[in-house]
């Protein structure tokens, strides 16, 4: 379980003071996947690097199960059984898919383990181990390794930054699949995904909207989702991937 | 059967990957001695009588054979000068394993200049790698200065992986090249300095005949004080392609000096050079450690996947 209380985040704007998150206390229980949508600027990102311990909260404190770890940084985080999945993949020269799977397993697997990993995120397997990390990959490519380093951590508490961005050719279904699959192979985890996405927000347990750095709202998928498409609708259709939903198209 | 003493084995190992005694045609040289010698029905190994060092002949139509040629120093203020000619025949396909590894555990300078010349024939093929290595905690240097030249006949391909990881304090490189019709030359340099070490390596390949290409292409880390300067001239004398590049990382108070240079003598020469140095990116490193690493574990990933 994940507890920020009281959690602020500040940066220095043109010599000005910028509050990105303003006093957030929520909680992410065992065994749920929530989703956090609200308009862009709403601090989104943010949370997801200050659970991450990639930003350091300026007030506030965050909890995980039951342990402090404000102070934490990325590492020790990691370690407890944080995983968190880059909105924009990270690239580099000379790492090769397999070596990037295997880092976030934590131990050798062997080839054929590494591309079930793939496989789950819908990708030819055999084609892409071998292959590094670069500018090679297209956008897409990079996004669905990024998810299967994701699934290889097998974490407690597992953050996707807008995990739909860039995701081409491949169907939402399957995105959403890959939720759902984690969900059942990882008992008492839980799953944090940030996305704007009608199809994501379809499968939460439960909605977090957060807007101008506050949660606006909190609560099952039931009591928010209904809400959140009459009353945030324009906001929502204002994210980047602007994907229509299951039979809709006005977006 | 060789004698070689473990410092001497674990040289082995770290420059040419060698185990036991190689197969095929090969010449160890060890302390400035011959410490073991095999020819073969198609790969014949003489010693120079003017100068130290070896001819290396092969034969026409040699398939699918190695010639290993490893360098192990181990003595102190131990200076040499080896010239080593490579005369690949026609229609030749054959590795050559070359490197020098230097253990200097005295207070005098230790330095090997191996000066190696390829003559490659007609529709021959090499790939040749030279690996170098230095160990030993004495105060003095371990210097290697190798000279490369090429000379490609028609339709010869050449890939050359030169290596140099870890404790050379001193080191200058120098390639040339010449390119005849329909030739390639492939060059892989790898790259890492430490503490005060100094490594310069200077290119020239001149693509003289129709149809040659060029694709040298260098990775580099420099760490703590060490400086690097690396200076590639291709010259495009007819219709050609070449390409050059240098990619960087720098740490710490590392310096490198890239100067790529291209010169096109004929209107249908095609060349182009990329050089990039910077440091580390920072996202790299954040990636890395939320899947569990340190910081410095993380660094040594991207080093290592770097210079692979």
């Amino acid at each position: 379980m994940l507890e920020l209380r009281n959690v602020s985040f500040q940066v220095d704007a043109e010599g000005k003071d910028k509050e990105i998150i303003r006093n957030i206390s929520l909680t992410i229980p065992d065994r749920k996947l929530v989703v956090v949508t609200g308009p862009n600027g709403g601090g989104k990102s943010t949370l997801a690097k200050l659970i991450a311990g990639i930003e350091k909260p300026t007030e506030g404190h965050i909890f995980f199960n039951g342990e402090e770890i404000t102070e934490l940084g990325i590492t020790e985080r990691a370690q407890k059984g944080i995983a968190y999945a880059f909105q924009q993949p990270v690239r580099f020269k000379g790492i090769r898919v397999l070596d990037l799977i295997r880092i976030a397993a934590g131990k050798t697997l062997s080839i054929s383990d590494a591309c079930e990993y793939l496989s789950a995120v819908g990708m030819c397997a055999r084609d892409y181990v071998d292959r590094e990390v670069n500018a090679s990959l297209s956008g897409g490519e990079l996004k669905r390794i990024e998810i299967a380093t994701v699934l290889a951590r097998k974490a407690v508490l597992s953050v996707f930054d807008e995990p739909e961005a860039g995701i081409d050719l491949w169907s939402f279904r399957n995105l959403t699949e890959v939720f759902q699959q984690m969900r059942e192979d990882i008992r008492e985890s839980s799953i944090l995904i940030i996305s704007h996405q009608e199809r994501i927000l379809e499968i939460a347990d439960e909605i977090i909207v957060l807007k101008d750095g506050q949660v606006e709202k909190q609560g099952t998928r039931n009591e928010v989702y209904p809400n959140l498409m009459i009353n945030e609708k324009a906001a929502v259709c204002e994210g980047p991937f602007k994907m229509p939903a299951k039979g809709e198209t006005e977006c | 059967m060789l004698k070689l003493d473990e410092i001497q084995k674990r040289l082995l190992r770290e420059v040419a990957d060698l185990h036991e005694v190689p197969e095929g045609a090969y010449n160890i040289r060890s302390n400035s001695a011959s410490a073991g010698r095999q020819s073969t029905a198609n790969i014949e190994i003489v010693s120079k009588e003017d100068v130290s060092g070896l001819e290396i002949r092969i034969k026409p139509g040699t398939k699918n054979e190695s010639v290993h040629i490893p360098v192990v120093m181990t003595q102190s203020g131990l200076k040499e000068v080896v010239y080593n000619d490579f005369f690949i025949g026609e229609g030749a396909d054959v590795v050559i394993i070359a490197g020098c590894g230097i253990d200097n555990c005295g207070n005098q300078d230790s330095q090997h200049d191996g000066i190696h010349r390829f003559y490659v024939g007609k529709n021959a093929r090499i790939r040749y790698v030279e690996k170098h290595y230095g160990s030993g905690d004495g105060s003095g240097k371990r210097i290697l200065n190798p000279g490369t030249e090429v000379y490609m006949e028609e339709g010869s391909y050449a890939e050359m992986e030169m290596v140099q990881i870890k404790g050379v304090d001193d080191t200058e490189r120098t390639t040339t090249a010449e390119l005849a019709a329909g030739s390639k030359l492939v060059v892989r340099e790898r790259l890492m300095t430490h503490g005060e070490q100094r490594a310069i390596s200077n290119y020239v390949v001149n693509l003289n005949g129709e149809g040659a290409s060029a694709d040298v292409v260098s990775r580099s880390v420099a760490r703590d004080h060490s400086f690097q300067k690396f200076d590639a001239k291709i010259v495009g004398n007819a219709a050609c392609h070449g390409h050059t590049e240098c990619d960087s990382i720098i740490m710490d108070e590392g310096r490198i000096l890239a100067v790529p240079a291209l010169e096109a003598n004929n209107v249908d020469a095609e060349l182009v050079h990329e050089a990039a140095i910077g440091k580390i990116a920072g996202e790299q490193l954040i990636k890395l450690m939320s899947l569990g690493l340190t910081a410095a574990e993380a660094e040594e990933q991207i080093i290592n996947g770097f210079l692979q």
